[in-house]
């Protein structure tokens, strides 16, 4: 009697949460949950995010050695490609959106859920959708054109599969328009009593003007990709030449949503970085209003500055003379978000816990990119690095070393909230150092190779490159270690982490007042708010005083 | 029981999902929702816009000589109807205000008729189009077409079939929009026929109300664009 007593002390009621109020598969296939979607989300980017990988590993082994002996030449053209639109279409663009956007959106302004609950469903049935066609465009046989599809190369030459892979993309995109059409619709009707525009965590800022990006950009991307199917099937003419039609209008109409697209990317983890950075340095973030209209103004300009894709494709040079200068006018916001940034740590009490690691990463690492896309948009510049490795390295550094350290710091950082789980911090600790070493050493060799003269898209290049590319591919070996890490460790937490703690990292935000993991509609009652975004003053001084009367 | 069971159904019916706290903010977050998703309607739209005129802008004449060979009158009666459609999409919520479930029903059945009489009219065009061998593609032809105001001066082939490459995808994609917001009318027909809307509660009217009427403004701009280039008597 006695023991079961004790028994029924010692053992933790189990709390109905979001995981365990139902099960069996339909229990998740027709969710309308946003928790649930999103971790639908995160299984199956994280799969692409794999695809995606392999891919970019036998690149690296093909440049290991100066001859293609690895594949052939049409083979490395389709890894290249493939390696591209699985990143950009099917992990970067869905990634922090569709994952962490997904799960914090409604948490972070007290809503029961998305505004459309069936229309979130519906992206990721369309994602799905998208994401067997390309799997099984690349299986038959894949695409060679590179993921940016340049005609008149995509409608009037290649042999390979450009309409299948244009129509999963296509699919692909109207699920990134839902989410963002979510997005939008739910910070503007469903915010809690009290949450006013300037009491919004800057995650939700940014992930309104991603959203911003998403509604008003990709449509022009599908409508491309319906005359460059219509080109391929018909021999219309639009974009070929010989036709008497002009395939630089393809380029317009294709950079006017793919450039944006970099910034669906980067937006979402710099609304990460505002919140891991607030947290771990126990302050309040510096210049706020600054930050948050950054963001706005980053989505803005971004629709501005496309044409700098094409300096060298025949635009007349005062049009590339116009686009150069819109395009320095995006460091500006950007610098107005990392300088706040450091404002914010000065001073701060600043713990060096995983989140914050990639955080720190996520600074440094954006900072270079940004600042070689400012070579980029120098004319001079351009026309010497253009095609070469410069810009790989260039861009790899905001989409890798910006956008997927800032995921996984976000993946850290929510991982107590969304599983329940504490992960094991050593590993982290050390999975985020790994990342950042094997990153900088994969990517940045690249910047010296492109500068001195190497062209990307070539699978064999002289001799005197080969130093350079093999730390390049022992680089991409180490990161891949530091990807694989995680995925074992939150997988093993799952079962043998320790249970979180409702709020793990006494952090500020809505999100930190549900239950670990929460209940299906979040909030056991609508939160009514009654403070600023990040008050960490409070916060602690509200603990300093609690001690004190314990002790 | 069956007095539980609609009080039940009252609090978390259509009218009021379980996630909002009122109806007033569930309908203004749908038509919110209905709002953005026609701007990225603008937005692929917008695209070929942006192609149609650039090629307009070079190869003005090219397109004057191919658009004369469409049929203004049909894309005119064309116009009368789309315009129509629109006023009795507004009578038809009008009905569902003031609860006029046979007037709403009735008004339903128009707009769809109109709907079905463009597509009618489209097709007719479409066959012409096949028959004269403008439909761009191998048997593609548009030889010795004189350019409108220039005596002697024959359309480039290629130019002109550029043309008729955007004429179709831009008609085309619009009467795809048509047969979708056909789609959508007949469930909001078998609604109305039920009796759930009351002047409380009819947002999916409007919404549906909101989609046909983008549609029309579609054709609004393409009928001058395609079918009124530089068009003399």
């Amino acid at each position: 009697m006695s023991m079961a007593i004790a028994n029924a002390i010692v053992q933790p009621v189990e709390r109905e949460d979001y995981l365990n109020k139902e099960h069996g598969i339909g229990s998740w296939l027709f969710t309308t949950d946003h928790k649930r979607i999103a971790l639908l989300y995160l299984i199956s980017i994280t799969i692409f995010f794999f695809i995606g990988g392999f891919f970019a590993l036998l690149i690296r082994l093909e440049l290991l050695t100066p001859a293609g002996d690895l594949v052939q030449a049409d083979t490395y053209n389709k890894l290249f490609t493939q390696h591209g639109m699985v990143m950009v279409f099917f992990f970067l663009i869905p990634s922090i959106p569709a994952v962490l956007g997904n799960f914090l959106v409604p948490m972070m302004i007290g809503a029961k859920d998305l505004a459309f609950p069936r229309v979130n469903l519906l992206s990721w049935y369309l994602y799905i959708i998208g994401a067997i066609m390309m799997l099984h465009c690349m299986l038959t046989g894949g695409v060679d054109t590179g993921w940016t599809f340049y005609t008149p190369f995509s409608t009037a030459f290649t042999n390979t599969k450009i309409v299948e892979a244009g129509l999963a993309i296509f699919v692909a995109g109207f699920s990134s328009i839902l989410t963002g059409l979510n997005f939008v619709v739910t910070i503007h009707r469903m915010r809690a009593p009290g949450m006013t525009w300037s009491r919004l965590p800057l995650f939700i800022w940014a992930h309104y003007a991603t959203s911003v990006i998403q509604i008003l950009g990709t449509p022009v991307i599908a409508i491309t990709i319906v005359l460059v199917a219509a080109e391929r099937a018909l021999h219309l003419g639009i974009f070929d030449p010989r036709l008497g039609g002009d395939p630089l209008l393809f380029q317009h109409l294709f950079w006017f949503y793919s450039h944006p697209a970099v910034y669906i990317m980067i937006l979402p983890s710099m609304g990460i970085i505002s919140e891991i950075i607030a947290c771990f340095s126990r302050k309040r973030i510096f210049g706020y209003h600054f930050v948050a209209l950054s963001s706005m103004a980053i989505a803005v300009f971004g629709f501005i500055v496309w044409a700098h894709h094409m300096f060298v494709a025949g635009i007349s040079l005062y049009a590339a003379l116009v686009f150069s200068l819109l395009s320095y006018s995006v460091a500006v916001p950007s610098a107005v978000k990392v300088f706040n940034w450091t404002a914010t740590l000065y001073k701060g009490s600043i713990h060096y816990d995983a989140p914050m690691l990639y955080a720190f990463g996520f600074l440094g690492l954006f900072t270079i990119g940004g600042l070689t896309g400012l070579f980029l948009a120098a004319l001079g510049i351009d026309v010497h690095v253009t095609d070469t490795y410069f810009v790989v390295a260039h861009f790899h550094y905001i989409m890798v070393g910006g956008a997927l350290m800032a995921y996984l710091g976000g993946m850290h950082f929510w991982w107590p909230k969304i599983s329940g789980r504490l992960y094991p911090e050593g590993w982290a600790r050390l999975a985020a150092l790994i990342v950042f070493i094997g990153f900088n050493l994969t990517f940045f060799p690249q910047f010296i190779l492109g500068y001195v003269g190497m062209p990307r898209r070539y699978y064999q290049y002289p001799a005197e490159f080969q130093v350079l590319n093999v730390l390049s591919t022992a680089g991409a070996t180490v990161l891949g270690v530091g990807y694989l890490l995680p995925m074992i460790y939150f997988l093993w937490s799952m079962r043998y982490g320790k249970r979180a703690p409702d709020n793990p990292w006494q952090a500020a935000g809505l999100e930190w007042k549900t239950q670990s993991p929460p209940t299906t509609f979040n909030f056991e009652e609508e939160p009514v708010v009654t403070w600023e975004a990040y008050n960490y003053d409070e916060i602690d001084a509200g603990q300093k005083q609690e001690v004190k009367v314990v002790g | 029981m069956s007095v539980q069971t609609s009080v039940h159904q009252d609090l978390h019916g259509p009218e009021l999902l379980h996630h909002f706290a009122d109806p007033q903010q569930q309908r203004n977050a749908v038509s919110l929702g209905m709002w953005i998703f026609l701007a990225t309607e603008v937005m692929f739209f917008g695209g070929l816009f942006c192609a149609y005129l650039i090629y307009r802008g070079w190869f003005f004449g090219d397109f004057a000589a191919a658009s004369k060979s469409i049929n203004a009158a049909l894309g005119g009666t064309n116009t009368a109807v789309l315009i129509c459609s629109s006023l009795t999409v507004v009578l038809a919520i009008w009905a569902a205000q003031t609860s006029r479930r046979m007037l709403l029903i009735a008004m339903l059945v128009l707009t769809m008729i109109f709907g079905l009489a463009f597509l009618g009219i489209k097709g007719i065009e479409y066959r012409d189009k096949f028959e004269e061998h403008h439909v761009p593609g191998a048997s593609f032809s548009f030889d010795h077409e004189p350019i409108p105001g220039h005596p002697g001066q024959y359309a480039n082939p290629q130019h002109a079939q550029i043309f008729f490459a955007l004429y179709f995808i831009m008609t085309g994609l619009h009467a795809l929009h048509m047969i979708v917001g056909l789609g959508l009318f007949t469930w909001l027909l078998v609604m109305a026929w039920k009796g759930r809307f009351t002047p409380a509660y009819h947002t999916p009217l409007e919404i549906g109300g909101l989609y046909w009427h983008f549609v029309d403004i579609v054709w609004i701009y393409l009928f001058p664009l395609l079918y009124l280039i530089d068009r003399h008597p």
